[in-house]
């Protein structure tokens, strides 16, 4: 008989200490699966930048989806591992054009990143597996499009940009 | 129409591959089949979930399992589908007579003319172990669902 597999069902983890996080941190909670190479997670970045809630963000790139998707990641951690996630996240989403490797490093060069190590963290086998992590346990967890909203405990995850009325409906 | 239920042996059915070929219940003997049903290439959630599958085909198949893409779309246009999206899961067609496979496994949504949403594992016996059907056609089950009805076929 075949290996069980483990990637039957499973709730969506909860908030852990090495995910990345902004927001005021009694502000209700969105985690967001995402992708930087996603039109759609642009747009839910632009809506949820300034909104009051507190906005965890989980990788869900697809070798499928995007040729750049995986590697879009891998580099959005490796500029975590210099303290500028979120900074490398708004450049990329900002600008979803530009996304060779040149483009890469200018970015690195604006966001006062060290290239040369920013090169060697992208290509690294933690790296790599963090991002392996996170979109494992979405799957697990049914997303299945990004960008996947779960916000509250149990809540199902909902597919496609924050509209008012789910930002709303946080609020209270 | 109710999907077609676990316990049940499939109906004899005739889908296309793409080099036209038919695709049997008799193909189904001896391998653990996940069938996916999906209303139409390049439409943007089967686009979606195509994508999101082609990433565990690897899993499935380690498995011991075999997954298909079922729609109604002749079979030219699936292999444009297949071919855009970059993606390894093989497409079967169901385009003539029109949804007659799909409405023998209970997976054809009469309102829209398409094929529905849904999903069907079937054992190596040629017996259904395992169906979903979405909610609704725009609704799209994740990975994790496959892998719920493998691990009850297995069980």
């Amino acid at each position: 008989m075949a290996p069980a597999s483990d990637l039957g069902s499973a709730p969506v983890p909860a908030l852990r200490s090495d995910d990345h996080v902004r927001g005021a941190p009694g502000a209700p909670l969105v985690v967001v699966y995402g992708d930087f190479t996603c039109p759609r997670c642009a747009v839910a970045w632009e809506r949820l930048r300034d909104a009051p809630v507190r906005v965890a963000f989980r990788h869900f790139a697809l070798r499928a989806k995007h040729p750049r998707a995986v590697a879009l990641a891998h580099a959005a951690e490796a500029a975590a591992a210099q303290g500028a996630f979120w900074p490398m996240a708004a450049s990329l989403w900002g600008d979803q054009g530009r996304i060779d490797d040149p483009h890469l490093w200018e970015r690195c060069a604006q966001l006062g990143l060290d290239v040369d190590r920013f090169e060697a963290d992208r290509r690294s086998p933690a790296v790599a597996d963090r991002v392996r992590r996170d979109v494992h346990e979405g799957l697990r967890a049914g997303v299945a499009a990004t960008p996947t909203l779960f916000a509250g405990d149990g809540a199902a995850g909902r597919p496609g940009p924050p509209d008012a009325e789910f930002l709303a409906a946080l609020a209270i | 129409m109710a999907i077609i239920a676990p316990g049940t042996r499939v109906p004899d059915f005739r889908l296309a591959r793409s080099d036209g070929e038919p695709f049997t219940q008799e193909d189904l003997r001896g391998t653990t089949t996940v069938l996916v049903f999906y209303p139409f290439a390049f439409s943007p959630v089967c686009t979606d979930q195509l994508q999101v599958y082609d990433e565990v085909v690897g899993e499935i198949r380690g498995q011991g399992a075999e997954i298909y893409g079922v729609s109604t779309d002749p079979t030219y246009s699936q292999q444009a589908f297949k071919d855009k999206l970059g993606v390894s899961i093989e497409q079967l067609s169901d385009f003539e007579p029109k949804g007659a496979a799909a409405r023998a496994f209970g997976a054809y949504f009469e309102p829209g003319g398409m094929t529905n949403r849904a999903l069907v594992v079937v054992g190596p016996d040629q017996v259904v172990r395992w169906s979903h059907l979405a909610a609704n056609p725009g609704e799209l089950p994740g990975v994790n669902l496959i892998f719920d009805g493998l691990a009850a076929t297995a069980a």
